[in-house]
């Protein structure tokens, strides 16, 4: 059964959350992800979850952990000076293996920013962004309708792989309305055997983010880089448009692949030959997309809403096969269909 | 001969402490003070509903100590580990373990707020005076004139402020239900220090909010003095700034 409605973005990426059986939510309020936080303040007590306002992002982000070892589907969202203040927070879950979800709806710039739409956190997000050796599952969706349908599968892959997950999303996509389908009630959270929630008598558990001895912690990250391993091998995910046959492919995701995806429906009308790869998954980056492009494409234009940064993982998935050149810039700049085409057009 | 038996055990490992030998320095308060925890749970009888939250420095080492459900966290964060904890297990029996550094220094804010909310949980706030794990470095807690190795000339209240009483600060919130600072320097004083124990579980146990047991404790190696001077300098030097008492009880 299916029901469609009009959300704003960050309400739709709130009651996928529900959807997904989220019952906790600690936060603190930021332009532009507020949304987030009130529409769960409203929600959530209605349905007999915990909503509540921290006192700072590092207290939001480590009511999580506590919450997440005690084996809860749980979240926090933010935007970016935000996220910042979390990030030792989230180093904590990846390395204590807490499944979680983090919601980036960015600002734009560094320090203080402000908060038209950017896509300058993709470096942040995509490697770990606090301090040691670690990645979050970094999902981008570009539309409401992905608001809600990545956030649920955020959840199932943190719990998938017991780490932290994040999506990624700017303002413009927290902010807008726009028709969204509801599909069947995702399946219950799975049970975590592994967590400190005690149903029977047995022996203590431990959600330790260190462990006992430096054996130990090789051996932790041992294990990261096997997890990880597997993710890349399994999780990759991207929308290829258009690219049997571009001379052109344009990579972008979020809003960026809104604006560049106009740009190639108007080039196609008038006979230029463009295409899209659009990466849902920010990590795993989806190198997978990449095989075989050079057989018809002649170079990669990379569009996105900062100085430069996916720009370099698109580098390393083509690896000089063909040139990659990018586009772009932060600090709330948003191109145009006519400037992507413009560019597309200069190779 | 009869053989009455007259044997009886006066002293033992408590239940809740793993038979593992404590890692503290000679003359360190925190293996009286993890005891004491121990001892209580076993004499409550709830070592099962019991989970801990440990934090950075000695106090760390903790959780290789009980056998309790426990969680690590960040340095400063163990509050709100602990309330994450709660919110998701309304039915456990929960503390932190933390020591002046974590708790008074980077984790300020989390205790001030838990203890503002009436968080449902038991804070145990280990106060020496001292940074311990990384070497002797001055505590939100050292006490003016005090000498360590980053006060080197003694703390100076121009450039480095005042001791913060936690016990007195948490107690001017609405909050919490009990609040109360203790000695072990002697056993008159551990003994009162267990009943507070006992008393912080109970009022968590029994829906009356937030409790914190503040412990004057001793760290003879950071200190540079035998464990007796140390345990003589808590007593008279520490105390005269911390008095001890309880600040805060439901009764109140």
């Amino acid at each position: 059964m299916s029901e469609k409605v009009l959300m704003k973005g960050n309400e739709a990426l709130s009651e996928a959350a529900i959807r997904a059986g989220c019952r906790h939510f600690f936060g603190y309020p930021i332009t532009p992800s507020s949304e987030i936080l009130e529409y769960l303040a409203f929600r959530l007590p209605q349905i007999g979850g915990t909503f509540l306002q921290s006192e700072s992002e590092v207290a939001a982000i480590n009511m999580v952990y506590g919450a997440a070892a005690a084996g809860a589907r749980v979240m926090t969202a933010s935007s970016s000076p935000g996220v910042s203040l979390m990030q030792e927070g989230i180093s904590y879950a990846a390395a204590a293996e807490l499944p979680c979800l983090v919601v980036n709806v960015t600002r734009a710039s560094p320090g203080l920013g402000r908060i038209p739409p950017a896509q300058s956190d993709y470096w942040q997000a995509t490697r770990g962004g606090g301090h040691g050796d670690y990645h979050l599952i970094v999902l981008a969706p570009f539309s409401v309708q992905e608001m809600a349908d990545l956030t649920i599968l955020a959840f199932d892959l943190a719990d998938k792989y017991r780490n932290p997950a994040m999506i990624l999303a700017d303002g413009m996509l927290g902010q807008m309305m726009e028709p969204l389908e509801w599909g069947n009630q995702p399946q219950d959270p799975p049970v975590k055997e592994w967590s400190v929630s005690r149903t029977e008598s047995r022996d203590r558990r431990l959600i330790l983010a260190a462990p006992i001895s430096d054996e130990g912690l090789l051996e932790l990250n041992c294990h990261l880089v096997e997890k990880y391993a597997r993710a890349r091998e399994d999780e990759q995910r991207w929308q290829s448009y258009l690219v049997d046959d571009a001379e052109t492919i344009v990579v972008a995701y979020g809003t960026a692949a809104r604006i560049s995806a106009e740009a190639i429906e108007s080039l196609r009308k008038k006979g230029h030959r463009a295409g899209l790869i659009r990466p849902i998954s920010l990590w795993p980056f989806p190198a997978k997309a990449f095989a075989g492009i050079e057989t018809t494409a002649g170079s990669c234009l990379v569009v996105e809403m900062s100085s430069g940064q996916m720009v370099d993982d698109v580098r390393l998935a083509v690896n000089g096969r063909i040139p990659v050149r990018g586009m772009g810039l932060g600090g709330g700049w948003i191109p145009t269909p006519e400037m992507v085409e413009e560019e597309i057009l200069k190779s | 001969m009869s053989t009455t038996n007259v044997e009886r055990v006066l002293f033992e490992r408590p239940q809740s402490l793993v038979a593992l030998p404590f890692p503290y320095c000679p003359g360190c308060s925190h293996g009286i003070i993890n005891r004491l925890v121990a001892e209580v749970v076993d004499s409550l009888g709830i070592s099962e509903r019991v989970v801990g939250v440990t934090s950075i420095g000695c106090s760390v080492r903790c959780w290789k100590h009980f056998t309790y459900d426990m969680v690590q966290a960040a340095h400063g964060r163990a509050p709100a580990v602990a309330t994450g904890l709660r919110r998701v297990m309304p039915d456990r029996i929960i503390f932190t373990y933390q020591g002046d550094g974590d708790l008074a220094a980077i984790g300020t804010a989390e205790a001030l707020h838990s203890a503002a909310r009436g968080e449902r949980i038991t804070i145990f706030f280990v106060n020496n005076a001292i940074y311990g794990a990384t070497g002797g470095q001055m505590a939100p807690t050292t006490l003016l004139g005090q000498k360590t190795s980053s006060s080197p000339y003694g703390r100076d209240p121009v450039a480095a402020g005042f001791p913060i009483r936690v016990a007195e600060l948490l107690a001017t919130l609405p909050a919490p239900g009990y609040i109360a600072r203790v000695g072990v320097f002697d056993a008159a004083n551990v003994n009162r220090a267990r009943r507070a124990v006992q008393r912080a579980f109970e009022v968590q146990m029994e829906g009356k909010g937030f409790s914190l047991v503040e412990f004057l404790a001793s760290c003879p190696t950071n200190l540079k003095m035998d464990p007796v001077k140390a345990n003589e300098w808590v007593q008279k030097e520490l105390q005269q700034y911390f008095p001890l008492g309880q600040f805060k009880s439901p009764e109140e």
